[in-house]
């Protein structure tokens, strides 16, 4: 019976039912109830995510789980499903985090609880809808369906300047799927069909791949963000709740780059190959420029969210110089920069997202931001000392913790392709470590700086928890992500062989 | 012989994890069996695999434990390397790690972090012993950083004292600073070789491999090798703190003295020269590195070999010497005299470690004063850690039959003979660099152990000899300070010693011209007396015989007298200026001026709100059109529908 589960269809809706049953139940009366309800969602979701993950065949690269549904005949638009070894990982991944914010948001929110966490199983169902679908059109739904319970969790949830924060995320976001649309249903009339699959091996000509790309660009690259459509980030970080920040740090960032993954590298890859220069400059900046302005901060989260562009400019670097490596024939070298950034993808969602909760943790008792507030909290918080730590070495990418992998990898096989590509990245192990460093002196270490902190406690049960889970997740992947990677190799090695070849003729394509 | 090596790896990882973690919940002398016994363990393994290697000639041992990314063709693994090399270090380290152990028990006994401390110097054995165990350099690059993550947790152990925390965060970025040319290096690794594995990568070069050109420019472009060379060598600079990454090694005595013994002397420091040894084949292929490498070396042998004289810090004078000692293994290094580097690497583990436990010592019992102006007479007080101590230096200023002589002595003689272009300058610093050397350990003794009794009487009324727990480890140390030269010299020279781990091309080989020199132990230390060396020892030592206990005011004079050099060397040179003022500052006000012009004025300012401000004109423009007063649209729609027909019109006319 399990055998025929539609698994991809429970992991999308099984969360948004959940939230449909709880949001009814806002007010203090039912709070503990819908507490109960959203976590036993979410660990059953999450359950079944790790389910679909034991039952995947990773020595395949197709497509598994598939279901496919009529749904708009008319348009040939279907309601189809499937995962590779690209999605899985995010999904399993979007699963645990949401169930992690649920278990951090815990009596944590005092305004309308139950609609706070039905908000979070609805993202939950739609992202992981984004990695599932393989129909186009099915995929730009829940992309933009994703954006409204964002839209409302810094909007309702947020810090004092919200309002112009949220706006600003959904219309900057918002703008940039437009073109999408365009793109897709363009992709969509050509082929007769919306499946994302079909375009990849669809022959396209060299002008309309570049108007193609740019479209894709102008989605994808405000969602990563890149350089410099980036700067609705720092400021939806600094106003989201903390929940919102985890999510949005840890899967939604995703989006964009599984977007190149998914639609720009294979369905154009001429054009790709063509502009992969400014896309590697770009990603350069992300990495160094990033990293210096991210010295310069004294709000916490803003540093956290400067941070999270830098790291994310490696997943794009690993996804680009992966052209010049196959045109010059090391393969391996591609292999391992794009494994370095799918493995940097999951790697910054547990790094990011345990950044923002520990921060998260001290905004909770403190209601500051700001570094200069704090100092010397080792003294009254020991334990959270040690976790933070954890994760900060983790960001300043110390090898042994996931952050490690994904960077080394891509340094190695761009140094392949260019000394100097290699240097400028390579520079992020001393930005990364003294911006994440120099914060944690001035937070954590010291004498009690003030009255505030002196009346610090440590963490509860469930901060515990929270954290145990993410720093074993950072240092297993750290210490052997081999698991990880072999998930993904066939899929990926599959994406070299077929899908980054040429598309101006149909030599050389796979199917 | 593969489940011992796991256990010697493991057991201090085990004991770290259980006294970090459940370690406050535990009473205090657990934490120190725990750690102690296991580390123990460790020792006792490493030295049994260290005479199997060295003496039962045992084969050497490659293998993988696991594999930690399988990436295409190419599989990253974690796995040992066992030879004469690995041997010898695991052994050093863990012994002089279990010294440390024991010598904690006494040391740290009042402190509230009793538990942490051990947590870390087991921690840092696991991480050590990972780093020279290695088979790849995947591993390599972990070890390095995680003794360098423990050097950070350690340094700033104390940390509510600001300088032990912006000396600890200094260290890590200096570190960082080095371990990107490291990374640079591994990745031209990956680029010329297809691998990361040691065994696979000299297989390559002793075959004969071409070596690759990396384009840095149209016009330049560099031997891969080369770069791979001195990118490696610039993570050594950081981790073995050449200059001028060199800054951080001074501050890092911040830190508690056991670590500073085991971390800032014997072991973590000396990995960079562990990892040119490991790489001999490598480095024997490019002489420019080489070259390169001597100058280094020289320079920081010498040059903060007059640091040290001006200290004052009891810590600091060995920490500088310890800068000036790693600079003598360095430039053997350049020499290509690799076993002979090793060779002092042991005996300075040994003494070093030595020295900076006896100032613990001494200390302890000074109340954690640390200014040996406030010190003298301490042999009266403290015989053990006078003999110690006078052992420990005798050895480093290379007194004939003590370990430091035979090593010393084995790389001024390997300067002397070496062929390359930078030879001559490396032999003039380290020839000097003997003299300030013994002046500095002997100021250092005479200060604190002779001369007339300075600190203040509720102080000198607590004056004893530090507890068992202590000194035991002192005279353990002392031992092999005093003897392991003289045991290790004949087959080091020879150049049998290290046979196979460390490949020497034969135009490098110094083996030929040290044969002449090479007696027995016994009689090379009686002829010292012929060789400069000795003779400028006995000078140093002299010089500050006189300067401490004869004629004391000449001291204040002659720096009066030096007043600009004098004001160069308490500044070191300005290094630490430059860094703070220049990289430091620098790099936070760049950051600032691109958030703050580029992000938020340009992109942030003109862009992104520059838009919606745009929007927002134009709809408040096109609002005013929306009178709401009928004659107001009446008229817009005639004038509009007369424009509509006299353009029909217009385009009928012209057809």
């Amino acid at each position: 019976m399990l055998e025929n589960l539609p698994i991809l269809s429970l992991l999308i809706w099984l969360p948004i039912i959940g939230a449909g049953v709880i949001i009814f139940g806002s007010g203090q009366k039912y709070k503990q109830l819908t507490q109960w309800i959203a976590l036993i969602t979410a660990a059953v979701t999450f359950v079944l995510s790790l389910w679909a993950l034991n039952e995947f065949d990773s020595s395949r690269y197709y497509l598994q789980f598939v279901e496919d549904k009529s749904w708009i005949d008319s348009l040939s638009i279907r309601y189809s499903l499937a995962v590779d070894g690209i999605s899985l990982p995010l999904i399993v991944l979007t699963s645990l985090m949401t169930l992690i914010v649920i278990i951090s948001s815990w009596n944590n929110i005092k305004l309308r609880a139950s609609h706070y966490l039905a908000a979070f199983l609805v993202m939950c169902g739609l992202m992981n809808g984004v990695f599932a679908a393989t129909d186009a059109i099915l995929f730009y739904v829940m992309w933009e369906a994703m954006l409204i319970p964002m839209f409302l969790i810094i909007g309702i949830w947020g810090g004092p300047n919200r309002i112009y924060a949220t706006l600003k995320f959904f219309i900057y976001t918002f703008f940039g799927s437009v073109f999408l649309l365009i793109a897709l249903i363009y992709l969509g009339n050509q082929a007769d069909s919306f499946n994302i699959f079909n375009m990849h091996s669809m022959v396209i000509d060299a002008e309309v791949q570049l108007l193609l790309f740019f479209a894709f660009l102008i989605a994808f690259a405000i969602k990563v963000p890149m350089w410099p459509v980036h700067t609705w980030l720092p400021d939806a970080h600094v106003q989201a709740p903390t929940g919102g920040s985890v999510i949005l740090a840890a899967i939604m960032l995703k989006m964009g780059t599984y977007g190149f993954l998914r639609f720009m590298l294979p369905i154009v890859p001429d054009a790709s190959l063509e502009m992969a220069n400014m896309m590697i400059v770009l990603s350069l900046i992300a990495v160094a420029y990033i990293g210096f302005v991210a010295l310069a901060q004294s709000d916490m989260k803003k540093l956290i969210a400067y941070s999270s562009i830098a790291h994310m400019g490696f997943v794009t670097l690993g996804l680009f110089i992966s052209f010049a490596l196959i045109a010059d024939n090391h393969l391996d070298a591609a292999v391992m920069g794009i494994q370095g950034a799918l493995i940097q993808m999951i790697s910054h969602g547990f790094i990011s997202g345990a950044l923002f909760l520990s921060i998260g943790v001290l905004y909770d008792r403190m209601h500051s931001r700001e570094i200069k507030d704090y100092g010397g909290v080792v003294n009254k918080m020991p334990q959270f000392a040690l976790f933070f730590m954890i994760f900060a070495m983790a960001n300043s990418g110390l090898p042994g913790t996931s952050g490690f992998v994904g960077e080394f990898m891509v340094i190695l096989s761009s140094f392949q392709v260019s000394f100097w590509i290699a240097a400028v990245s390579g520079l992020t192990l001393i930005l990364a470590a003294a911006y994440t460093l120099w914060m944690y002196k001035r937070v954590m270490f010291g004498d009690v700086a003030n009255e505030k902190v002196a009346a610090l406690e440590d963490l509860t049960m469930r901060e515990t928890i929270v954290f145990i889970v993410l720093a074993v997740m950072v240092m297993l992947f750290g210490l052997w992500p081999a698991p990880l990677l072999d998930i993904m190799a066939p899929s990926v090695q599959h994406l070299i062989d077929c899908n980054l070849v040429s598309k101006l003729t149909p030599e050389g394509m796979c199917s | 012989m593969q489940n011992q090596l796991l256990a010697i790896v493991l057991l201090p990882l085990i004991a770290a994890l259980a006294t970090g973690f459940v370690g406050g919940k535990m009473p205090r002398h657990w934490a120190h069996w725990i750690t102690t016994l296991s580390v123990a363990i460790s020792c006792f393994l490493s030295i049994n695999i260290a005479i199997g290697q060295l003496f039962d000639e045992v084969q050497p041992l490659n293998y993988n434990l696991y594999t930690w990314a399988q990436l295409g063709g190419l599989s990253l693994n974690v796995g040992f390397m066992i030879d004469d090399l690995t041997a010898t270090m695991m052994a050093v380290v863990t012994f002089v790690s279990l010294m440390v152990h024991i010598y904690t028990i006494g040391y740290m006994k009042d402190d509230p972090g009793y538990q942490r401390f051990f947590a870390y110097i087991s921690l840092f054995t696991f991480a050590m012993l990972t780093l020279v165990m290695s088979n790849n350099f995947l591993q390599l690059f972990f070890g390095w950083e995680a003794v360098g993550l423990v050097s950070y947790l350690l340094i700033g152990f104390w940390y509510k004292k600001p300088t032990a925390i912006f000396a600890n965060l200094k260290a890590f970025l200096v570190n960082r600073v080095g371990d990107f040319g490291f990374l640079l290096g591994i990745a031209g690794v990956y680029m010329v070789f297809g691998t990361l594995d040691y065994a696979e990568v000299f297989k390559q070069i002793n075959e004969g491999y071409t070596d690759l050109l990396i384009p840095v420019s149209d016009e330049i472009f560099w031997s891969a090798t080369t770069f791979i060379c001195i990118g490696l060598f610039i993570g050594a600079m950081g981790k073995s703190a050449q200059v001028p990454l060199h800054v951080w090694l001074p501050d890092s005595m911040e830190g508690p003295t056991p670590i500073s013994a085991l971390i800032h002397a014997a072991t973590m420091v000396t990995a960079g020269v562990f990892m040119v040894a490991r790489m001999s084949p490598i480095f024997e292929q490019s002489e420019i590195a080489l070259n390169f490498i001597m100058v280094i070396g020289g320079t920081t042998a010498l040059f903060m070999g007059f640091l040290g004289v001006i200290q004052n810090d009891i810590k600091r004078i060995i920490a500088y010497s310890t800068l000036s000692q790693l600079g003598y293994m360095v430039v053997a290094l350049g020499a290509s005299a690799y076993s002979v580097a090793i060779f002092h690497l042991v005996t300075h583990a040994f003494f070093k470690a030595l020295l900076f436990l006896g100032a613990g010592s001494v200390i302890i019992a000074m109340h954690h004063e640390q200014d040996i102006r406030k010190m003298g007479n301490l042999k009266k007080y403290m015989k053990i850690t006078y003999w110690t101590m006078l052992i420990g230096s005798l050895a480093l200023i290379g007194t004939p039959f003590f370990s430091g002589f035979y090593s010393k002595e084995a790389i001024i003689e390997v300067e002397h003979f070496s062929k390359l272009t930078a030879s001559t300058y490396a032999y003039i610093c380290v020839l000097i660099g003997v003299f300030f050397t013994a002046l500095y350990s002997f100021r250092l003794i005479f200060m604190v152990f002779h001369t007339e009794e300075r600190m203040d009487e509720k102080t000198k009324s607590h004056l004893k000899e530090s507890p068992p727990v202590i000194w035991v480890p002192l005279v353990l140390l002392a031992i092999p300070s005093i003897f392991i030269g003289y045991f290790l010299a004949p087959s080091i020279m020879s150049g049998e010693y290290f046979d196979g781990a460390i490949q020497v091309l034969t135009s490098h080989s110094m083996d030929a011209s040290m044969v002449e020199h090479n007696q027995h132990p016994l009689y090379l230390a009686l002829d010292a007396y012929k060789t400069l060396p000795f003779w400028l020892a006995m000078a140093g030592v002299l010089t500050a015989y006189i300067f401490v206990v004869k004629k004391p005011d000449w001291a204040s004079k002659l720096k009066k007298a030096l007043g600009p050099i004098n004001h160069v060397l308490e500044n070191n040179y300005y290094f630490d200026k430059i860094y703070i003022n220049y990289f430091s500052a620098g790099g936070v006000g760049l950051g600032n001026r691109f958030w703050k012009w580029i992000d938020m004025a340009i992109i942030d300012g003109v862009m992104v709100n520059g838009t919606a401000r745009l929007f927002t004109g134009l709809s408040a423009q096109m609002r005013k059109m929306q009178t709401g007063y009928l004659y107001h649209y009446v008229f817009v729609m005639v004038f509009g529908l007369l424009g509509f027909l006299g353009w029909l019109y217009w385009r009928t006319l012209n057809g």
